[in-house]
């Protein structure tokens, strides 16, 4: 198929001779980026995971300080979300240019009720002195030793909530495109794309929500 | 004719908004010598330093600087970027017959992801440098004072510029090969890249979340590495090790693709056995990931987890051997001709092999426990890290500086100066495996008068190094100097690069190649131009 024929060979670069080759390969390129997010989420799970069999009871202690309905809220606003992205990729592919505006419009919104949560949930724990490391300043702890929870907990949900702020700022760059009415079933490889790393920001709230909020 | 990549378009900002894998090839080398030309400074101010035991020309704690400098600056940003951003940058998308890499735009963004790693090491370096060594650990790291956070930063953010690399690479192989190139047309070259690249992306992320930690720890002491927090040092070496032992395969592995291609080229005879050497290259990729506890031998890990390690650290000898048998098999019965890519190849196999199975030593249990930290490691990293890959890198710069810059240096100078650096790297480190097995450890300032004499033999071999690295630097520049005359396919290889013109278009090719035959077809009479064009 010679996609210089049609309407969007605008968006073929100059080395690719076909769109098919040119999605193909920002996929192969974005699973990979994806992989290296897994494994960069991958040490703190497994520091995580360490710590928490060496320090049991204060893990178990500190993380009745976590609350679990707005965690538990924000676990629905990010799936919620992710619905929003998969139905703006889809309408993208099917051409539905205002719905595509919509999604993205969407998903935007629920990721800053996210973060708006998040906000909330830390400034509570700044104020109760639950702190990482040698900031910990929490009074009448029964069990010693709690500041490392809250060393992963501040680790964790900080660089996850750094990759929702990346995502937004990916999100509102498609969606500038999606309003300019670049995407059509021809080319919507950004949208896709910026989709599938949405997903894998969720993904990773999905396993941070019950090890952080519902550990026994 | 229409210009080549180095004149046109024309103007140094038109060099620094490229987005041609090409000119960003050229960048990295010349960003990469700097870079091993810093390191290597610091390396013969350790050789004198150690002339005689006591002060010579620093104190202890400078001395602890350097030497951590030395590693800092030669791993991260020499060794690793070293051949694929540099010569693999250049030369993977001409022997595809593709136009460029895959995102030309993540590429420059590595680029400049670099430069901006280096500056902040060079930040490091002037407000209280690093003492640590090269490796970090904890708890030294996350207590001591100077500038052991800017540091790591530096090097968490190279890391993004190997992982972009390491992306932009595998994309590239999947999706950019010339029509009828198939995986086992592509030349081992690519191979060895691919390989390369899977680890570049499956294990620097490790490191960068460790490198963090330990900014963490400085910062906040978050505990994880602190024993007295409750916390676990030895974790920290697990983690690091877990990158940078397969970080010492992102370092070999394309070295190894490198001699591939020379060999057969200076044999004038096809590669033994193509699928071998290919999926040697997966193979060692594979297991590089499994072997990280053989650092850890004498740290308190546990003893069956030693015996695992050590097995699984004897299994990368096989693939490891696989390609070095390929390779003397190659040249068995070959027309050899001795230029100087071909020395530096030749030199690859003599001490990759000494470097190779002195691995093996420090592989197995019992003997590490006397070797370990001594100088026999020191001797051991060299000889694969400087006899391998810098030997490698040297053999397939001088076999492309021709396709890279249109001119050809002076051979004479060339053989000399391979001479002198294959001479003087072995005073310098064959006589530190004697004093390791003699017992001198590594890292120390001053030592006991018996090994006096072993580290005057070194420090002179370093002299001679440093002397054949200065030819080599005088003859190179002056090679640029001259008209451009070097032909499309100066030493009659096969590889699609040596189809175009030296050096390449714009574009990399007049006219698309596509591929009809195997990729080391030696046998059968060199492609004219005109069947290129065909």
């Amino acid at each position: 198929m010679s996609t210089a024929a049609t309407p969007h060979g605008e968006f073929l670069q100059h080395h690719f001779t076909t769109a098919e080759q040119q999605a193909d390969a920002g996929k192969i390129g974005m699973w990979l980026f994806l992989v290296t997010e897994v494994l960069l989420f991958g040490g703190l799970f497994v520091g995580f995971a360490i710590m928490q069999s060496l320090h049991r009871e204060a893990f178990v202690a500190a993380h009745h300080q976590l609350d679990r309905v707005l965690g538990f809220i924000n676990t629905v606003v990010l799936l919620t979300s992710s619905y929003t992205m998969v139905m703006a990729v889809h309408s993208a592919r099917t051409d539905r240019r205002k719905r595509v505006v919509v999604y993205l419009l969407l998903t935007l919104i629920c990721a800053g009720v996210f973060l708006g949560i998040k906000y909330v949930e830390y400034s509570h724990k700044f104020h109760e002195g639950l702190l990482p490391g040698r900031y910990y300043s929490h009074k009448g702890d029964s069990v010693p030793g709690q500041f490392m929870f809250f060393s992963f907990y501040f680790m964790m949900t900080g660089l996850h909530g750094v990759h929702i702020l990346g995502g937004m700022a990916v999100i509102l760059w498609v969606l500038r495109r999606a309003v300019r009415g670049d995407f059509s079933h021809a080319y919507y490889t950004p949208v896709d794309l910026v989709g599938l790393y949405w997903h894998l920001v969720d993904l990773i709230w999905i396993y941070l929500f019950p090890l952080l909020y519902l550990i026994k | 004719m229409t210009g080549n990549y180095l004149s046109s378009p024309r103007g140094l900002k038109s060099w620094l908004i490229t987005v041609d894998h090409k000119r960003i090839g050229v960048m990295y080398l010349f960003s990469v010598l700097f870079a091993f030309l810093l390191g290597g400074i610091f390396a013969m101010l350790i050789r004198i330093e150690l002339l005689k035991p006591g002060h010579n020309i620093m104190s202890a704690d400078t001395y602890n600087r350097v030497f951590t400098l030395h590693g800092a600056i030669m791993i991260f940003l020499f060794i690793i970027p070293s051949i694929p951003a540099s010569l693999g940058n250049f030369v993977l998308p001409l022997m595809l017959g593709a136009k460029d890499v895959a995102f030309p735009r993540l590429n420059l963004a590595s680029y400049y992801i670099y430069v901006a790693g280096a500056l902040f090491a060079i930040a490091a370096m002037v407000t209280g440098a690093v003492d640590t060594g090269w490796t970090f650990y904890t708890p030294y790291s996350t207590t001591t004072n100077g500038s052991v956070g800017l540091m790591t930063f530096a090097v968490f953010v190279l890391g993004f510029s190997s992982i972009f690399t390491g992306i932009n690479f595998i994309a590239t192989i999947h999706k950019l090969r010339a029509p009828g190139m198939g995986w086992f047309r592509m030349p081992l070259f690519a191979w060895g890249i691919y390989a390369t690249a899977i680890i570049q992306v499956l294990a620097t992320p490790v490191i960068g979340i460790t490198l963090l930690l330990i900014i963490m720890e400085r910062v906040f002491s978050v505990g994880i590495f602190n024993p007295q927090l409750g916390g676990d040092p030895i974790l920290f070496q697990h983690f690091f090790w877990f990158y940078s032992h397969p970080a010492v395969y992102i370092m070999i592995l394309p070295g190894m693709a490198i001699i591939s291609e020379v060999i057969p080229c200076f044999s004038r005879k096809t590669i033994f056995g193509y699928k071998a050497i290919a999926y040697s290259s997966i193979a060692i990729a594979g297991v590089s990931f499994l072997v990280w506890g053989h650092h850890m031998f004498v740290s308190g890990q546990s003893q069956l987890a030693n015996a695992i390690f050590s097995f699984l650290t004897f299994l990368v000898a096989i693939p490891s051997g696989v390609k070095v048998f390929n390779w003397i098999a190659t040249m068995y019965r070959g027309s050899i001709s001795l230029e100087a890519p071909m020395l530096y190849a030749i030199s690859f196999l003599l001490l990759f092999a000494i470097g190779g199975l002195t691995g093996l030593f420090l592989g197995a249990l019992a003997t590490d426990v006397h070797l370990h930290d001594t100088y026999f490691v020191v001797a051991h990293f060299h000889f694969v890290m400087m006899g391998g890959t810098v030997m490698a890198f040297l053999s397939g710069l001088h076999y492309w500086w021709p396709k890279m810059f249109g001119r050809m240096y002076s051979e004479k100078w060339a053989r000399v100066s391979a001479a002198l650096i294959f001479v003087g790297f072995n005073v310098t480190f064959l006589s530190q495996f004697v004093l390791g097995s003699r017992g001198m450890p590594r890292r120390y300032y001053s030592y006991l008068d018996q090994f006096q004499p072993l580290h005057v033999f070194s420090t002179v071999g370093s002299w001679l190094l440093g002397l054949g690295f200065l030819i080599m630097a005088v003859y190179l520049w002056a090679s640029l100097r001259r008209p451009m005359d070097a032909p499309a396919n100066p030493w009659g290889a096969t590889g699609l690069e040596w189809q175009t013109t030296s050096p390449p278009p714009e574009h990399n090719f007049e006219n698309a190649p596509s591929v009809t035959r195997g990729p080391y077809d030696y046998s059968s009479p060199e492609p004219t131009s005109a069947e290129v064009e065909a």
